[in-house]
C-alpha cells in the first residue's frame, strides 16, 4: 500500500511542478533579461530608504492611489513626526492616500500621463523596476534624450541622470532568421559618473524597487511570517488527525 | 388516541421532539453512520470530500468578498485593492478565494481521473457521472465569470475573447453575443450580469447539482479501486462484508486529507499566492483597458487545455467556428464515457496494458496542452497543440474498440488490501 500511496503523492508532486515550471513570461516581450534586484522585502531600513527616494524623486509625477500615508508609516516604523515634514509633500492628513503634484493633462507634456505605480510590482516585478531604472541610455531621437533598453521608446525622462550619470548603448551584431546581420542593442556602458558611484545608484534604486514592492503588496512581509506559524499549527494537526485515524482503523482488516 | 409513529426508535428528549418532526437521526443514520463505503479506499478517494471542502471555502470567502466589492467597471478594480490593503484581513480572504479556485480545478480533476482509473463511470454509476460533468461544466462557467470581476486588464481581454467564441455562431452568433454581453463590447452592463451569475445563480446550481451527485453516490454506493461491488457479499444484517461506515471510519481519514490539503492550500496562499502568475496572473494587476491589449492573452491554467484545442483548429470555410464546436466537443464527449467504455471490467488494477497505455497518453496530452495553453500560438505549440488534440479525442472516441480487445485479469470476488 506505502508505495503505491508514494507513486500518488509523487504524481501529485509532478503535476504541481509541471505547473509551476510553465510560467516564464515576464521576459517574453524584450530581448535583454531584467538584471536581479536582491531586494529584501523584511528589510525596513531599505523600506524607509526606498519611501525616502520615491517621494523625493519619483512622487512629483507618479501617484500610489491605493497607499496611505499612515500606512507606510506603521509598516516602515516612521514616527508621524518624522513623516509629515520629511514625506509628505502634497498632502497634510496622514490618511490620503500618495497622490502626485501631476495634473491632469500631464499627457500632453509626455505623451502619456505617467502611470500610478501602486501595482507596478505586482504586474512587472521589483526587478523590472530596478533594472528599468538603472536602464536608461542616451538616444538623441528621442524627445528627452534618453531611451530605456527595457522599454524601448520610454515617455519618461531620465530623472536620476544627475545621481547616477549618463549611459551611452552597446550593439553587437547578430544575423536575423534569414542570416543578414543586425545591430542589436546589447547593453549600456557608463560615459559620465553621476553624483554617485555605481554601487550607490544600485543600492538607491533597489530601495526604490524594494519600496514599490511593499506598495504592491504591503502585507507581503507580514503575510509570510504568519505563515511560517500557520504551516506549523497545519502540520501538527495533520499528526494529530493521523494518529487519530490509526487508532480508529485499528480494527479495520 | 395513540402517539405519531416513532420512526427512529429510542431517541429522548430534545433529538426525540426533532425526531418526531424531522427525519434528523434517520438522516445521519441512513447517509453517515450506516452508510457502508468500501474499506480499501486509496489516495485517490481523498479528492470528493476535499472538493466539498473547497466549495465551502468559496462560498464563505465569497460572501465576504460580496461584503466590500463593487460590481461596476468604475468601482471594482479599487474595490478589490480596498480589500487587499484596507479591510482587516481582506487579503487572506482574497487570496483563500482566489487560490481556492485554482485549487477547486486541481481537486476536480484529480477526482474526473480516479473516475477513470477505477471505473467509477460504469454501470451503475452512469449518472452519478453525468452529474458530475454538469458540475464540472457548471464550475467552469463559475470561474469565468469571477475571473472577470477584479476587472483587470486580463479579466477584461479574457472575457472579450471567451464570449467572442458565441460570435462565431453561424446566424445567431451576432445577436447571442449582444444579448451575453448585454453591450456591443464587454463593459459595465456586462460585469453587472456576471456578478449575478457568479455569486447568486451559478453557486445555487451548483449545490443543487451537488447535493444530486450524493445522492446518486449514496443510492449506488462508492466504487473503489478494485472496481467491484460490495453490495456482492453481505453479513447476516444485511451490511457488506468489505463495508465500513462512513462515519466515523472515513470521516476520521478524510480529516487527515484535510489536513494535508490545507498544508498545500495555505502554503500557496502565506508563500506564493500568485504562484508565478499562474494562479494571480501579473497582466490583472493592470485596470480593465479596452484601448489596450495585453501583449499575450491567456486563460487561467484551468482552461489551457481546451483554449489550445480552440487555437489548434485551423479556421475553413471563412469561419473559426470549428475549433469553437471541437472545444465544446471535447467537454461533451465527457458525457459519453460510461457508454464509450467496453471493458469487462473497472478498475484499471485488471485492464490490460492497452488501457493503461491509452489513459497515460491521455493525461500526458491534457497536461501538455495545458503547457501549450499557456504560451503564444508561435514555434512548435501549435503543432504539438494539434497532435495533443488528436490524443485526446482518440483516447474517448476510439474506447469502444480498444476497451473490448484488450486482455483483462480475472477480477477477485472480494476487495483487495486496504
Amino acid at each position: 500500500m506505502m508505495p503505491k500511496r508514494l507513486i500518488a503523492a509523487a504524481a501529485l508532486a509532478a503535476l504541481c511542478g509541471t505547473l509551476s515550471l510553465a510560467p516564464a513570461r515576464a521576459q517574453e516581450e524584450g530581448g535583454i533579461p531584467v538584471q536581479p534586484s536582491h531586494a529584501d522585502i523584511k528589510d525596513v531600513q531599505s523600506l524607509q530608504r526606498g519611501a525616502r527616494n520615491f517621494m523625493n524623486y519619483c512622487s512629483g509625477c507618479h501617484s500610489l492611489q491605493y497607499l496611505r500615508y499612515n500606512r507606510v508609516a506603521l509598516d516602515l516604523q516612521i514616527p508621524p513626526a518624522d513623516m509629515q515634514p520629511n514625506l509628505m509633500f502634497t498632502s497634510d492628513k496622514p490618511f490620503d492616500t500618495i497622490v502626485s503634484a501631476m495634473p491632469g493633462d500631464a499627457a500632453t507634456w509626455f505623451g502619456k500621463q505617467p502611470p500610478d505605480l501602486s501595482l507596478m510590482a505586482r504586474e512587472r516585478g521589483r526587478d523590472y523596476i530596478y533594472s528599468f531604472l538603472k536602464g536608461f541610455y542616451l538616444d538623441n531621437t528621442r524627445p528627452w534624450g534618453v531611451n530605456n533598453i527595457y522599454l524601448p521608446n520610454v515617455a519618461m525622462p531620465h530623472v536620476l541622470a544627475s545621481l547616477q550619470g549618463l549611459q551611452k548603448p552597446e550593439f553587437k551584431n547578430e544575423p536575423d532568421e534569414s542570416g543578414n546581420a543586425h545591430m542589436v542593442l546589447s547593453g549600456v556602458q557608463m560615459m559620465s559618473p553621476g553624483a554617485m558611484t555605481p554601487e550607490e545608484y544600485d543600492r538607491f534604486v533597489r530601495d526604490v524597487a524594494n519600496f514599490l514592492d511593499y506598495a504592491g503588496e504591503p502585507v507581503k512581509a507580514k503575510r509570510e511570517s504568519l505563515g511560517v506559524f500557520i504551516t506549523l499549527f497545519l502540520l501538527a494537526g495533520f499528526a494529530l488527525t493521523w494518529a487519530l485515524k490509526k487508532e480508529y482503523w485499528k480494527d479495520v482488516h | 388516541m395513540a402517539a405519531a409513529p416513532e420512526s427512529t426508535e429510542g431517541t429522548q428528549g430534545f433529538l426525540g421532539w426533532i425526531d418526531r418532526r424531522f427525519p434528523l437521526s434517520a438522516l445521519w443514520k441512513s447517509q453517515v453512520a450506516e452508510y457502508y463505503a468500501p474499506k480499501n479506499f486509496n489516495f485517490w478517494y481523498y479528492f470528493g470530500s476535499l472538493a466539498l471542502l473547497v466549495l465551502v471555502n468559496q462560498l464563505i470567502t465569497g460572501i465576504w468578498l460580496t461584503m466590500n466589492y463593487k460590481p461596476s467597471s468604475a468601482e471594482a478594480f479599487s474595490s478589490v485593492e480596498y480589500i487587499m490593503r484596507d479591510v482587516d484581513w481582506g487579503w487572506l480572504i482574497r487570496y483563500m478565494h482566489s487560490t481556492g479556485a485554482s485549487a477547486f480545478f486541481i481537486v476536480v480533476y484529480l477526482h474526473m481521473f480516479r473516475a477513470l482509473l477505477y471505473g467509477s463511470h460504469r454501470k451503475p454509476r452512469e449518472l452519478l457521472w453525468i452529474f458530475g460533468c454538469l458540475i464540472f461544466l457548471a464550475l467552469m462557467a463559475e470561474a469565468f465569470m469571477g475571473y472577470v470581476l477584479p476587472w483587470g486588464n486580463m479579466s477584461y481581454w479574457g472575457a472579450q475573447v471567451i464570449t467572442s467564441l458565441f460570435g462565431s455562431l453561424p446566424i445567431i452568433g451576432g445577436s447571442l453575443l449582444e444579448w451575453i454581453r448585454g453591450d456591443y463590447v464587454i463593459a459595465d452592463a456586462t460585469l453587472n450580469r456576471f456578478f449575478a451569475l457568479h455569486v447568486a445563480a451559478l453557486p445555487l446550481a451548483l449545490i443543487m447539482l451537488i447535493v444530486v451527485h450524493l445522492m446518486a453516490l449514496h443510492e449506488v454506493g462508492s466504487n473503489n479501486p478494485d472496481g467491484i461491488e460490495i453490495h456482492d457479499h453481505e453479513d447476516a444484517e444485511g451490511h457488506p462484508l468489505d463495508g465500513i461506515p462512513f462515519h466515523p471510519y472515513y470521516t476520521v481519514k478524510d480529516l487527515v486529507g484535510v489536513m494535508g490539503f490545507l498544508i498545500i492550500f495555505f502554503g500557496i496562499i502565506f508563500f506564493a499566492p500568485s504562484f508565478g502568475g499562474l494562479f494571480l496572473e501579473s497582466a490583472n494587476f493592470e485596470p480593465a483597458n479596452p484601448l489596450q491589449t495585453p501583449p499575450h492573452i491567456a486563460p487561467v491554467w484551468y482552461f489551457t487545455p481546451f483554449y489550445a484545442m480552440l487555437r489548434a483548429v485551423p479556421s475553413f470555410a471563412g469561419t473559426q467556428v470549428w475549433g469553437v464546436l471541437v472545444m465544446g466537443a471535447s467537454i461533451v464527449v465527457l458525457f459519453f464515457v460510461p457508454w464509450l467504455d467496453r471493458s469487462p471490467v473497472k478498475s484499471i488494477r485488471y485492464r490490460g496494458p492497452i488501457y493503461k497505455f491509452m489513459l497515460a497518453m491521455f493525461v500526458a496530452s491534457f497536461v501538455i496542452l495545458g503547457l501549450c495553453g499557456l504560451k503564444p500560438p508561435a514555434g512548435i505549440y501549435p503543432l504539438l497543440s494539434k497532435i495533443c488534440t488528436i490524443l485526446y479525442f482518440a483516447f474517448f472516441l476510439l474506447m469502444p474498440w480498444y476497451t473490448r480487445i484488450d486482455r483483462v485479469k480475472p477480477v477477485p470476488e472480494r476487495v483487495t488490501g486496504i
